[in-house]
């Protein structure tokens, strides 16, 4: 049980059995859906953006102990930064998940830029890179924030 | 007679590896059989000894090579009391059958308009082509509602079925379990004018399957969930329907001649067959049939219903309102399958907790999300079982989802 004990810590199974920020932004606030077509979950994150900064964020949808804990985690954690502090965040999470960003020449690793981050509650979850296929269940709610990040961005240009 | 189980598992290589210390029990058979030696080591002797490309050759080898092709369609043929030989084509898979379907019987006879009739239970491989279809053609695509006892609903059958050119559907469900009455079904859709293409990837696995009573046009079945290997798959289709389509895909094998101006068609079934066939495959399939030839279908079936039996009452008596069981509640109405959900944890959290022991289950949406969304559920857990599992394999998995409740709900 050793390795489950490492993965179902208390504090993710507190943050699947209570979930924070949980729901729906109305309008103007921005709604990304992200799926996972292995396992069918789905998380749908709604930002509220204003002078760059995220002033509110819920979420949606359905899925596991891992996902649902990674995304109310990081409701938590993003709520009044930046645009720019939420990206960094962002990118020490997914260094944690063991996923780097990769020059486009080949697979070298780029120095990290973010190990001084504080994640928090966060590195909980770093139980879970013991568990690739989970890897996609604890970092669906993230990927989704940085799409909907895009999107807004995007469309404000 | 019962099967004997712990004789039969000795057959089965992969049930005896050991995985830190635990012996594997293996409850995902609706996802993927597990091979018996017999399949393997057929698969082996036609590289190690007649490897050679088929229909083609003039030296020992390639006849081989073509014999034992052409033995494995004899045996699929007498398998399931097909007319001729000739209406067993090889596909890849299930998948790849119905989308021969779609894409030649279907492209030719449904026109803007027309109606296909499918039910809430089916695998995304018996949706998916006709949604494609549906959206070239823009045909209507009906749906026969599944109930709460996990049963289809044929209140409004004739309602449905009536103007429709084509009825496709499972004959058991992958996630349910649930045997849908088939022959019912084709004969009401038969008497509407419709044609009738039944997916029997589930069914034939587990119970006798005989295309002159079960009243089809088509059926299909997909090799590696019946002890066969990955990468085969049979489409079974009348003589006189296959005869009409237009072939599949194009290029060597389903020609008769080709010249600059065009090319005509070979005989069934090699019509439907193009380009080099899976041999290795096919000699394990032909293995498989007789593997479970050997041992009857009728006592695969038996040992199947005593297995689910046992399951559903001893999940239910150890679990109780903390387990939903989905489906039909009799396990004759039902084969190997068994899906629930359990204790508020999701079925991947199920399933990695369960790994932990090595038991394999299947979490997640089954291929059915339209089915999902008729239970509520985003997923489920299902455990499955075939020839080889017996009541221990069930007990350890009870014993599995007792962790999974000291993890989620400990008090
Ligand atoms: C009912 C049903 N139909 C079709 C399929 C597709 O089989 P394959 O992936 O081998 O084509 C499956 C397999 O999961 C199934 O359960």
């Amino acid at each position: 049980m050793a390795a489950l004990d490492d993965l179902y810590k208390e504090i993710i199974l507190d943050h699947y059995r209570s979930p924070r920020n949980q729901g729906e932004l109305d309008h103007p606030a921005h709604r990304c859906e992200g799926f996972n077509p292995l396992c069918g979950d789905e998380v749908i994150v709604y930002v509220a953006l204003n002078d760059g900064k995220i002033d509110d964020i819920k979420i949606g949808g359905q899925g596991c102990s891992i996902s649902q804990a990674s995304a109310s985690m990081m409701t938590e954690i993003v709520k009044g930064k930046s645009i720019e502090e939420a990206e960094l965040v962002i990118h020490a999470f997914k260094e944690m998940m063991d996923i780097y960003e990769t020059e486009l020449s080949g697979n070298k690793k780029i120095e990290s830029t973010v190990s001084d981050i504080d994640l928090g509650d966060l590195e909980a979850l770093q139980g879970v890179v013991k568990y690739p296929v989970r890897i996609k269940c604890a970092t669906l709610a993230w990927n989704t924030l940085t799409q909907s990040i895009d999107e807004v961005t995007n469309t404000s240009l | 007679m019962n099967l004997d189980v712990n004789r039969i598992k000795q057959d089965f290589p992969v049930l005896q590896r050991v995985i830190n210390g635990k012996s594997l029990v293996y409850l995902d058979s609706a996802n993927t059989s597990q091979k018996p030696d017999s399949v393997i080591s057929a698969m082996g002797d036609y590289y190690n000894n007649s490897n050679a490309n088929v229909h083609r050759g003039s030296y020992q080898l390639a006849n081989e090579a073509t014999a034992i092709l052409e033995s494995a369609r004899d045996k699929v043929a007498g398998f399931i009391n097909a007319n001729n030989r000739q209406e067993v084509i090889f596909v890849k898979n299930a998948t790849e059958a119905i989308n021969l379907v779609s894409n030649t019987w279907g492209r030719v006879n449904l026109n803007q308009g027309d109606v296909i009739v499918l039910t809430e239970l089916e695998h995304h491989a018996n949706i998916v082509p006709w949604h494609m279809l549906a959206k070239e053609k823009e045909i209507e695509i009906r749906w026969v509602k599944v109930g709460d006892d996990g049963h289809l609903d044929l209140s409004n059958f004739d309602t449905l079925i009536d103007g429709a050119k084509l009825l496709s559907f499972a004959a058991m469900s992958n996630v349910l379990g649930t045997f849908t009455p088939v022959k019912e079904m084709s004969e009401r859709a038969h008497t509407a004018g419709a044609k009738v293409l039944i997916d029997a990837s589930q069914y034939t696995p587990h119970s006798q399957t005989d295309v002159q009573e079960l009243g089809a046009d088509f059926l299909t079945f997909t090799g590696h969930k019946l002890l066969g290997p990955m990468g085969i798959g049979v489409l079974w289709g009348k003589e006189e329907i296959l005869d009409a389509m237009p072939p599949f895909l194009g290029g060597g094998e389903m020609i008769l001649n080709v010249t600059k101006e065009g090319f005509s068609t070979n005989d069934l079934p090699w019509k439907f067959e193009a380009g080099t066939p899976m041999v290795a495959e096919a000699a394990g399939l032909g293995a498989a049939i007789d593997y479970l030839n050997e041992i009857g279908m009728d006592k695969v079936r038996s040992h199947e219903i005593s297995l689910m039996d046992y399951a559903l009452t001893k999940l239910q008596n150890d679990f109780g309102d903390s387990i939903t069981i989905y489906g039909p509640k009799d396990a004759t109405e039902r084969g190997g399958v068994l899906s629930f959900s359990f204790e508020g944890a999701h079925p991947h959290d199920i399933a990695q907790i369960l790994d932990e022991d090595n038991i394999c289950i299947r979490a997640g949406h089954h291929c059915a999300k339209p089915l999902m969304q008729v239970l509520g559920v985003g997923a489920t857990s299902r455990a499955s079982a075939y020839l080889y599992n017996d009541e221990s394999d069930i007990d350890v998995l009870a014993e599995g989802l007792r962790k999974v409740r000291d993890i989620f709900n400990p008090n």
